[in-house]
């Protein structure tokens, strides 16, 4: 902020406008605020010209419209009678299924490869850097592809599984690949089923509890309880108990290569398209969230590991107690931005035809109705809303992070 | 005594032995073995997977390799002179390497213009990327370098570009009278009489004056449409990139939420969004009757979507200087454009050039999803003209690993000079 040494003059003159610096900013901002009006008057007027000579309108009727068109996946019931509304959530719920499937195992990957390419196995680091490279200097739409052409053209047709004598069977009696999608078998649940499995997510929530209280017992008494096979066992034990007390009523329903001429029957067929975009997601943004791991464990001084070894500490506690909190601090902002990331790359699910939003909304929906303006309004509006949203997570996460210095 | 200990300790050694080799199991290759590779259990296991997994792929992909058929018709003939053995018909690559490279609709007969652009584009860049090695005068190539190339792969009359240029020559002399009274006065000045300029000059008719074959935009295809996308799209977007992050550190408050607003909606959304707006909607929002060219309303999207990347790694590079550097300019009585272009700037830019770098590597991968809006860059022609094609059905990891090394060599190159550049680049002393 300028001081003026002698009080303004009364008399306002024009030239303050651009010479005073209290009145500069003002004009600056003003003619910008002008500027941006009048971009936007002039392509809305462009627009309205535009609809009128064509005959159209913005109108977001189309959307209570029957759809048409079917979906090879879906997550809700849908038929071709459906709205396209209905066909948009739809995608949306295959975009959120493909980017949580990918997230997961890219963090995996990723995870993995980082912390084998600080490994002092020479040979494993440099497998590890030959990976990160690869997968990082090739656009992910090539790996998306290569990965679909693994899947539709190397694997066999659904018929060499099929029949009394098939070329090849069942792996394990209940995996099968065919070039149609991967036929995996589907747990059938019947009531009593269900009962073993809420028992098993007690369990899961036990062996939680269980970890928190010897954490808590160690830190108030010094007492320290087994951590690793009382884990297991309230983990494993209730819930098999429980599957042969009631009579094993949770069954597989295996893919049939005998109920059908043309085509398995049974189990849960996953597309190829789904398999190969969430394994190039998976693996192509694993590769940078090894690279991101790796930056943070070398992010930890040397000397963190030091003190904690003079202090005594095993080294699975260095690992645990010392460099992990530090290096999560530096991992984690770029891994959420990754998992962000993933979930806009996912609508590459249109090159191989798996339908996700972009594929209904952006793809189908759009070229029936023909109501472009208004589908992509809301395919970027999908899109900004999770990103705006994981944003918000990351910088309350981040927020609760900082170092507190002063 | 001595006469004694002579002859009754027959133990005491008189001469000093000869140096002898260190241990095999402690030098050299078994040393380095046993530490490296075979140090504990669970590494041996590491390294005996690994190795495996090597000689497998190693033992499936040097038979493809070796027996690869480079001179073959279609994938037929290849199969037939392979007769059932392992081996790529890489002769997919031999008889359609100009349709990857160039497209499937520019003329043959004109391919050494943009080869010849190619090869011109790197004398261009050198004295961007070598500018401690190089002279500056340099520059002046990179500077008519743009007009040059738009000649050479378009083609058209020599004056389309001449014109062009003069217009932004005659901008920048403009900038150059009144910069020095002050910097907004000579910017805006400069870029109005260029815009001026160019309206004036682009109305004059120039076709077939001194003209060369022309070539349409939908002719243009292949790598080197990935190419042009790339290299335009990220020398257009650092300045934009540039200004977008100054406008986000404004004190302007509405400059500042414009900035914002830009910025985090483009990075709200995926690039394959704004290619459909390009595509289907941009037109809707033209000037009626205006007919702009797919690949330049293309342009304008990758741009506007790499200029919000770069305006965030910028920032970064803005908010890492010490306020100190902020302080210091203002103390000097520098006005906001001095601050900024003499003190802010070159330390900001240089901080961010990694993350620069990472933008325009990943720009560069990404301009392969014009494919997507039915552009036949590198990937559409291979999953369009290419694999759909009688002769070549069928032939996916040749064309495939073609593509990725490609991309490969241009993107690995790309990083290993930033690393390399920042290297030269760091002035503290460690």
């Amino acid at each position: 902020m300028t001081t003026l040494s002698d009080p303004p003059s009364e008399s306002f003159q024009l030239s303050q406008l651009i010479n005073d610096t209290r009145y500069r900013s003002y004009t600056f901002q003003f003619i910008a605020l002008l500027l941006l009006i009048a971009a936007i008057a002039y392509l809305g007027s462009n627009l309205a010209t535009n609809l009128r000579e064509a005959g159209l309108n913005i109108s977001w009727g189309f959307l209570g419209d029957s759809s048409n068109y079917d979906i090879n996946m879906t997550l809700i019931e849908y038929d071709s009678q459906s709205t396209h509304l209905r066909a948009a959530i739809v995608g949306v719920l295959n975009t959120l299924l493909v980017s949580f499937l990918a997230c997961l195992t890219a963090t995996i990957i990723g995870v993995a490869a980082g912390v084998l390419r600080l490994s002092n196995n020479w040979l494993i680091a440099r497998l590890m850097s030959a990976y990160v490279e690869a997968f990082r200097n090739v656009p992910v739409l090539i790996w998306i592809l290569i990965i679909y052409t693994i899947m539709t053209a190397v694997l066999p047709t659904a018929r060499n599984y099929l029949g009394e004598d098939p070329e090849s069977d069942l792996i394990l009696g209940m995996f099968a690949f065919t070039n149609r999608g991967v036929y995996i078998p589907k747990p059938v649940f019947t009531p009593l089923g269900w009962v073993v499995f809420a028992i098993f997510v007690a369990s899961v929530i036990g062996v939680f509890a269980y970890r928190r209280y010897a954490t808590k017992l160690l830190y108030d008494t010094g007492k320290l309880l087994p951590m690793g096979w009382p884990s297991l066992v309230i983990l494993i034990v209730p819930a098999v108990v429980f599957y042969f007390l009631l009579g094993m009523p949770i069954s597989l329903d295996r893919p049939d290569p005998l109920a059908n001429r043309f085509n398995l029957q049974g189990g849960v067929s996953i597309l190829g398209s789904l398999i190969a975009l969430w394994f190039a997601l998976a693996i192509y943004t694993g590769a940078f969230i090894a690279e991101n791991v790796r930056a943070g464990i070398l992010s930890v001084s040397k000397g963190q590991t030091e003190a904690a070894a003079a202090l005594g500490l095993r080294p699975n506690r260095i690992m645990n107690m010392v460099i992990l909190p530090q290096a999560l601090r530096v991992i984690i902002p770029p891994l959420i931005s990754h998992y962000l990331n993933i979930t806009k790359n996912s609508s590459l699910a249109i090159a191989v035809g798996y339908m996700d939003l972009t594929g209904t909304l952006g793809g189908i929906t759009l070229n029936q109705t023909g109501r472009a303006i208004e589908c992509i309004l809301l395919l970027m509006l999908f899109y900004l809303t999770i990103s705006l949203s994981i944003s918000a997570v990351m910088n309350v996460y981040n927020n609760a992070i900082k170092l507190k210095e002063r | 005594m001595s006469d004694m200990h002579e002859h009754s300790v027959a133990y005491v050694r008189d001469s000093m032995l000869e140096q002898q080799p260190a241990p095999v199991t402690e030098t050299g290759l078994v040393k380095w073995t046993r530490t490296n590779l075979f140090s504990t259990i669970p590494n041996t296991i590491l390294t005996l997977v690994a190795l495996y997994a090597l000689i497998w792929l190693i033992w499936s992909v040097f038979p493809w390799f070796a027996n690869g058929v480079w001179d073959a018709s279609s994938i037929r003939d290849c199969r037939e002179m392979l007769q059932g053995q392992t081996g790529g018909c890489f002769a997919v690559l031999a008889e359609r390497w100009n349709q990857l490279l160039f497209g499937f609709q520019y003329p043959s007969e004109l391919y050494w213009r943009p080869a010849l652009a190619f090869i011109l584009l790197f004398v261009a860049i050198a004295p961007v990327l070598f500018f401690q090695y190089l002279p500056s005068k340099m520059l002046v190539f990179t500077a008519l370098y743009p007009f040059l190339a738009y000649f050479l792969i378009w083609g058209g009359s020599i004056l389309a570009p001449i014109f062009a240029m003069v217009g932004l020559a005659a901008g920048y002399l403009v900038y150059q009278r009144f910069v020095a009274k002050s910097f907004a006065m000579g910017f805006f000045g400069g870029v109005i009489v260029a815009l001026v300029a160019l309206w004036i000059l682009t109305s004059i008719p120039v076709d077939g004056i001194l003209a060369m074959q022309q070539v349409e935009s939908r002719q243009i295809g292949g790598f080197m449409l990935n190419l042009i996308l790339g290299t335009v799209c990220v020398s257009l977007s650092i300045p934009i990139g540039i200004a977008l992050a100054l406008g986000r550190q404004s004190s302007l408050p509405i400059i500042k939420w414009i900035c914002v607003v830009f910025i985090e909606f483009i990075r709200g959304v995926p690039l394959i969004t704004l290619l459909f707006v390009a595509n289907v909607v941009l037109a809707y929002f033209l000037p009626p009757g205006s007919n702009f060219d797919l690949i330049i309303r293309v342009i304008i999207m990758i741009t506007a979507f790499a200029s919000a990347y770069i305006a965030e790694v910028i920032r970064g590079g803005l908010a890492a200087l010490p306020r100190g550097q902020y302080e210091a300019a203002d103390s000097l009585g520098l006005d906001y454009a001095q601050a900024m272009r003499l003190i802010i700037l070159p330390q900001a830019l240089k901080i961010s050039i990694p993350g620069i770098v990472n933008v325009a590597v990943g720009l560069f991968k990404d301009t392969t999803l014009v494919s997507i809006i039915s552009m036949f860059d590198l990937v559409g022609m291979i999953r369009g003209p290419i694999l759909a094609s009688t002769e070549w059905n069928g032939v996916y990891w040749e064309l495939w690993a073609f593509a990725a090394a490609l991309f490969f060599v241009v993107c690995f190159g790309i990083s290993k000079y930033s690393q390399w550049l920042e290297r030269q680049l760091t002035t503290d002393h460690r």
